[in-house]
């Protein structure tokens, strides 16, 4: 070793074994810190996934091919209710991972079961408004406008109705697992993608159906 | 009829003599292999200690195997593609109708990428990083398992195509409008969505394992800035998969929605807009050549560093380059379209940029040189392999600068220029430091070296191979042929085309001679065994424990004091008192991973050939399965002191 | 996690609580903020209240600020030293979907203007 130059002793060198654990200077992190951060990067690139749909739309909403435009499908009453219920459902999701984090059932339960039961009225005037899209000819293989319409609406839909679906098994473990760690990470990371929807909805809400309507 | 959807005894390509040849081989093979395992009593064993298995060193390997088996397959279909051009020339016809050409280009080109090159880098990234980290196993080892196994569901989904039914004739990006049901109605293009969604998945997931790995899991004392290099490149390109991938899979849907249910994104009518494929298909795309070829640099800092016996010249500018490289390769994609129609100020943009990109790439050239420079090199297997990277990566780097020219671009973009530089990247780049890395890792997963010899003559024939294979390549480039073509007029090309024949012969010696060192290595296993644990004399701390490592890797986390720990360890001047043992918790196998996969691949097959009630089947039996594991998590397993110490000698 | 309270290079889980005794103070001004904003957003559009060329960048203005509400009040994204890692990658992926987006819209307009724009060329 007798070739050696440089001394890589003299590179950030100061206090490493004083470190607390988790800053990865410390050794490795806990594991709730560890769940919670690589669920945190799964999020964002669902957020990227979803860029991809949003830049196809934006591109592909001008093409109507001669068929209805977003000012004359849109109805904001109706979006603005959703938009309550996803908002509302956020909040609701918030105090259910509260009461989680206090370990109280039935209190998890109750949040848990007003956050479902938001979620679901938000589903069903999304569907409400996609059907009658349809019915009314504005099919989605009507226009390249309206595909992508359907797939940007569809997909964040599909999240929704996977993260009700996610929401009904985690009751069920709280019911029959209790408030193990396993089941609080997974609680926080539920948290996680019920926040990051809504979060998606705003920048939907605003380029869709704001921008839609004003033609 | 209705029952299996579009599955029917025709959709077996009974006529084709070398697909049925192909097949019989693959099927008695296969029914060999399965035979051998059975009767010799080992499948217990491949269950429980691989299968199964969520250890990143085993899952690491399994990879690279997938990655090995792979290569024969496309490097048979680019020796097909190389005789079949070496002939079909004027009067002659080749031995390949058109319709199986465009499949064979399409194949290889998607197979290469996607289920060569990326499984070989992930898999190597998989082995080493959390070794070299100081740490026991990746942040979650049994999602580890499920992103192999979903990679392993699109390589048999895509082998599938070769059997039952077709593949894509559409080259290996797919583009429409000839991708769309109304000009590929077959299944071909279908294979290609389902096995791309499928490993899409898997390389994702895995992609977040190993940047939280990196970012939430290193030894005490293991600062950024003391990290080795290879977890650097590993975390930008990790990143790079987060942030890209997710843009192929939006891609990807858009196109299964055009195919499945008559959406308009990049059909002909109705407004859609083929263009918007193109580009998003290269914002995911051109961000994939760096998740390639990011992991190989790192390779190569390891390997020059270990076999120069000095640290790596300009660590810092090396953590800059990578990084500037990881947000670079954001903003260059336009230059793969340049020809599509934008106007002198787009394409002026995004030349620029990708000539930008060139720097931090130079600066890394150079911290090699440098870091050769003065070092006691040995030229052991590893090191020729990036001796022979630097200079040929170095013209296929010089070749992507010109084409970020847009006038230049204009004149050789489609041709075989293109292909010979694209080549030239990746075979001189990231191939070279798969087989590097592999030959450099082998003692540390398996005990024992890789032999010598052959290791040096694949060395030799895979390097003169490539020269004489791509060489005429560029030649015939700025001649004006273009490529994928299946037949052409002028003789003139003839001679090169059969230079580029011989070339790729010369690479079949290379991937025998690959094969050889295998098995002669396993054979004189003995001889060839290393008792150290650190064969080359190494400075990271995969090499601070014994070969193959114990499933913990360290019973202790070791303590790292600097940069290149372990040749400051070797140096003694890293105090080591060794700490008592203490008991550590390690994960417990999971079959989640397999089951999972395998109802993914009826999944996938039912959608290739729209049998809807599997499609229901499989997803259904897929989220039980989820469910499953949901209530009966395996958990972790304690590993008492008694235990170690016994297996484990003393420090 | 309250024992671990005074330590404050801690890594921080990100949505995850400080402390113990997570505040539902905290989501109540979160979803007050939120509410503001959504009103504001749809009231903009509805009325003439507003100079129309300004209401698309006024729209965008209150869309990310409301998701800036959300992350800050509902996913608990702050600026302290526990939460670089989590911020770090929220700002790559943000750079990401900028990049992604932007190019695009770019390259895209950039085609229309130069060759003939596929929204005339299609026919119903």
């Amino acid at each position: 070793m007798s070739g050696e130059i440089a001394d890589p002793r003299h590179e950030g060198d100061q206090g490493a074994r004083s470190d607390p654990p988790g800053h990865g200077e410390g050794g490795p992190a806990p594991k709730q810190v560890t769940v919670a951060f690589g669920f945190w990067v799964f999020l964002l690139s669902d957020i990227i996934m979803f860029s991809g749909l949003f830049a196809a739309y934006a591109v592909l909403a001008p093409n109507t091919a001669g068929g209805p435009q977003g000012s004359e499908l849109f109805e904001l009453r109706l979006v603005f209710v959703e938009t309550l219920c996803l908002l509302f459902s956020s909040f609701t999701c918030g105090v259910m991972s509260i009461m989680a984090v206090r370990q109280r059932a039935g209190a998890t339960y109750l949040w848990g079961a007003l956050t479902a039961l938001l979620g679901l009225s938000f589903l069903a005037i999304e569907l409400y408004e996609l059907t009658h899209l349809v019915l009314e000819g504005a099919a989605p293989t009507r226009s390249a406008f309206l595909s992508a319409l359907f797939t940007l609406v569809g997909a964040h839909g599909l999240h929704v109705a996977a993260g009700l679906v996610w929401l009904t098994v985690m009751m069920g473990q709280v019911a029959t697992l209790g408030f193990t760690d396993a089941v609080e990470r997974r609680l926080l990371c539920f948290g996680l993608y019920w926040h990051a929807l809504d979060i998606i909805w705003v920048a939907l809400f605003t380029v869709v159906y704001l921008y839609g309507v004003m033609g | 009829m209705t029952l299996l959807g579009r599955l029917s005894w025709d959709s077996i390509p009974l006529h084709e003599p070398i697909v049925m040849v192909t097949a019989g081989v693959l099927f008695v093979v296969l029914l060999g292999t399965g035979a051998t395992i059975l009767f010799k009593g080992w499948l217990p064993y491949l269950w429980r200690e691989w299968i199964t298995s969520v250890d990143h060193k085993r899952i690491g390997v399994m990879y690279c195997l997938l990655a090995l088996v792979m290569l024969i397959r496309g490097f048979a279909d680019a020796l097909m593609m190389r005789s079949h051009q070496a002939m079909a020339v004027g009067a002659g016809e080749g031995f390949l109708p058109p319709d199986h050409y465009d499949q064979i280009f399409s194949a290889h080109g998607t197979i290469m990428i996607f289920f060569v090159a990326m499984p070989f880098m992930i898999g190597l990234m998989n082995f080493a990083v959390p070794l070299q980290l100081g740490v026991r196993d990746v942040a979650f080892p049994t999602l580890n398992s499920v992103s192999f196994w979903l990679t392993a569901t699109g390589v048999l989904l895509i082998n599938t195509s070769l059997v039952v039914g077709e593949f894509a004739r559409t080259g290996w990006l797919v583009y429409p409008p000839l991708s769309e049901r109304a000009f590929s109605p077959g299944v071909g293009v279908d294979y290609y969505l389902w096995a791309l969604q499928i490993s899409g998945a898997g390389t994702l997931l895995g992609g977040i394992n190993l940047v939280t790995t990196i970012l939430k899991m290193r030894a005490p004392g293991m600062r950024y800035t003391r990290m080795p290099i290879f977890c650097w490149t590993a975390l930008a390109s990790n990143l790079l998969i987060v942030a890209a991938f997710p843009i192929l899979t939006a891609t990807l849907i858009m196109l299964t929605l055009d195919r499945y249910l008559g959406f308009h994104f990049f059909t002909n009518e109705a407004g859609g807009n083929q263009m918007l494929f193109v580009n998003l298909i290269w914002a995911w795309g051109h961000p994939e050549v760096y998740i390639l070829v990011l992991p190989a640099f790192g390779i190569f800092s390891e390997i020059i560093a270990t076999f120069s016996g000095k640290p790596l010249f300009g660590y810092r500018s090396m953590v800059l380059a990578t990084l500037a490289i990881c947000v670079l390769s954001f903003m260059v994609w336009l230059h793969h379209f340049f020809t599509m129609g934008a106007g002198a100020d787009v394409n002026g943009v995004f030349g620029v940029m990708t000539m930008i990109i060139a720097v931090p790439t130079g600066v890394k050239v150079f911290n090699w040189l440098f870091t050769m420079y003065g070092g006691r090199l040995r030229f052991e297997v590893p090191m020729l392999w990036a001796v022979a990277f630097i200079p040929t990566f170095v013209v296929g780097g010089m070749t992507g600068v010109l084409l970020a020219v847009p006038p230049a671009d204009f004149v050789l973009h489609n041709s075989v220029f293109l292909v010979a530089h694209f080549h030239n990247v990746i075979i001189g780049g990231v191939l070279f430091a798969a087989f590097a890395g592999y030959s450099y890792w082998f003692p540390k997963a398996f005990g024992f070296r890789l032999h010598d010899g052959w290791g040096k003559a694949a060395v030799v024939l895979w390097v003169s191979g490539f020269y004489l294979a791509f060489m005429p390549l560029y030649a015939l480039g700025l001649m004006g042929m273009t490529r994928r073509l299946q037949h052409y007029d002028n003789p003139a090309w003839q001679p090169w085309l059969v230079a580029a024949w011989l070339g790729a012969l010369l690479i079949l010696g290379g991937i025998v001679s690959l094969a050889m060192q295998l098995y002669v290595s396993v054979r004189e296993r003995r001889s060839l065994a290393d008792g150290t644990g650190d064969p080359w004399d190494g400075r990271t701390l995969e090499w601070a424990t014994r070969s193959p490592p114990p499933p913990w890797n360290f019973a202790r986390l070791p303590q790292v004091e600097g940069r290149d720990a372990l040749a400051l360890m070797k140096r003694g001047e890293a105090d080591e008192t060794p700490e008592p043992l203490e008991p550590i918790e390690m994960p417990r196998n999971s079959a989640y991973g397999f089951v999972g996969a395998f109802f993914t691949y009826l999944t996938g097959f039912a959608l290739v050939w729209h049998i809807w009630w599997l499609v229901v089947l499989g997803m259904l039996a897929g989220f039980a399965t989820t469910l499953w594991i949901a209530w009966h998590q395996p958990g972790e397993q304690e590993i008492g002191v008694d235990e170690l110490s016994a297996l484990e000698p003393a420090a | 996690m309250s024992e671990q309270r005074g330590d404050r290079r801690l890594d921080h889980a990100p949505g995850g609580h400080k402390e113990g005794a997570a505040r539902l103070s905290t989501y109540l001004a979160g979803l007050g903020l939120a509410l503001l904003l959504t009103v504001a957003s749809f009231a903009l559009v509805g009325s003439g209240a507003v100079w129309a060329p300004a209401i698309p960048i006024l729209l965008a203005v209150l869309a990310v600020a409301q998701m800036g509400v959300h992350l800050v009040f509902f996913l608990h994204i702050t600026s302290g030293p526990e939460n670089t890692n989590n911020t770090l990658a929220l700002a790559f992926g943000v750079m990401i979907v900028v990049l992604t987006v932007g190019g695009t819209l770019w390259i895209m307009a950039h085609l229309d203007h130069n060759m003939m724009p596929v929204a005339t060329m299609a026919t119903p």
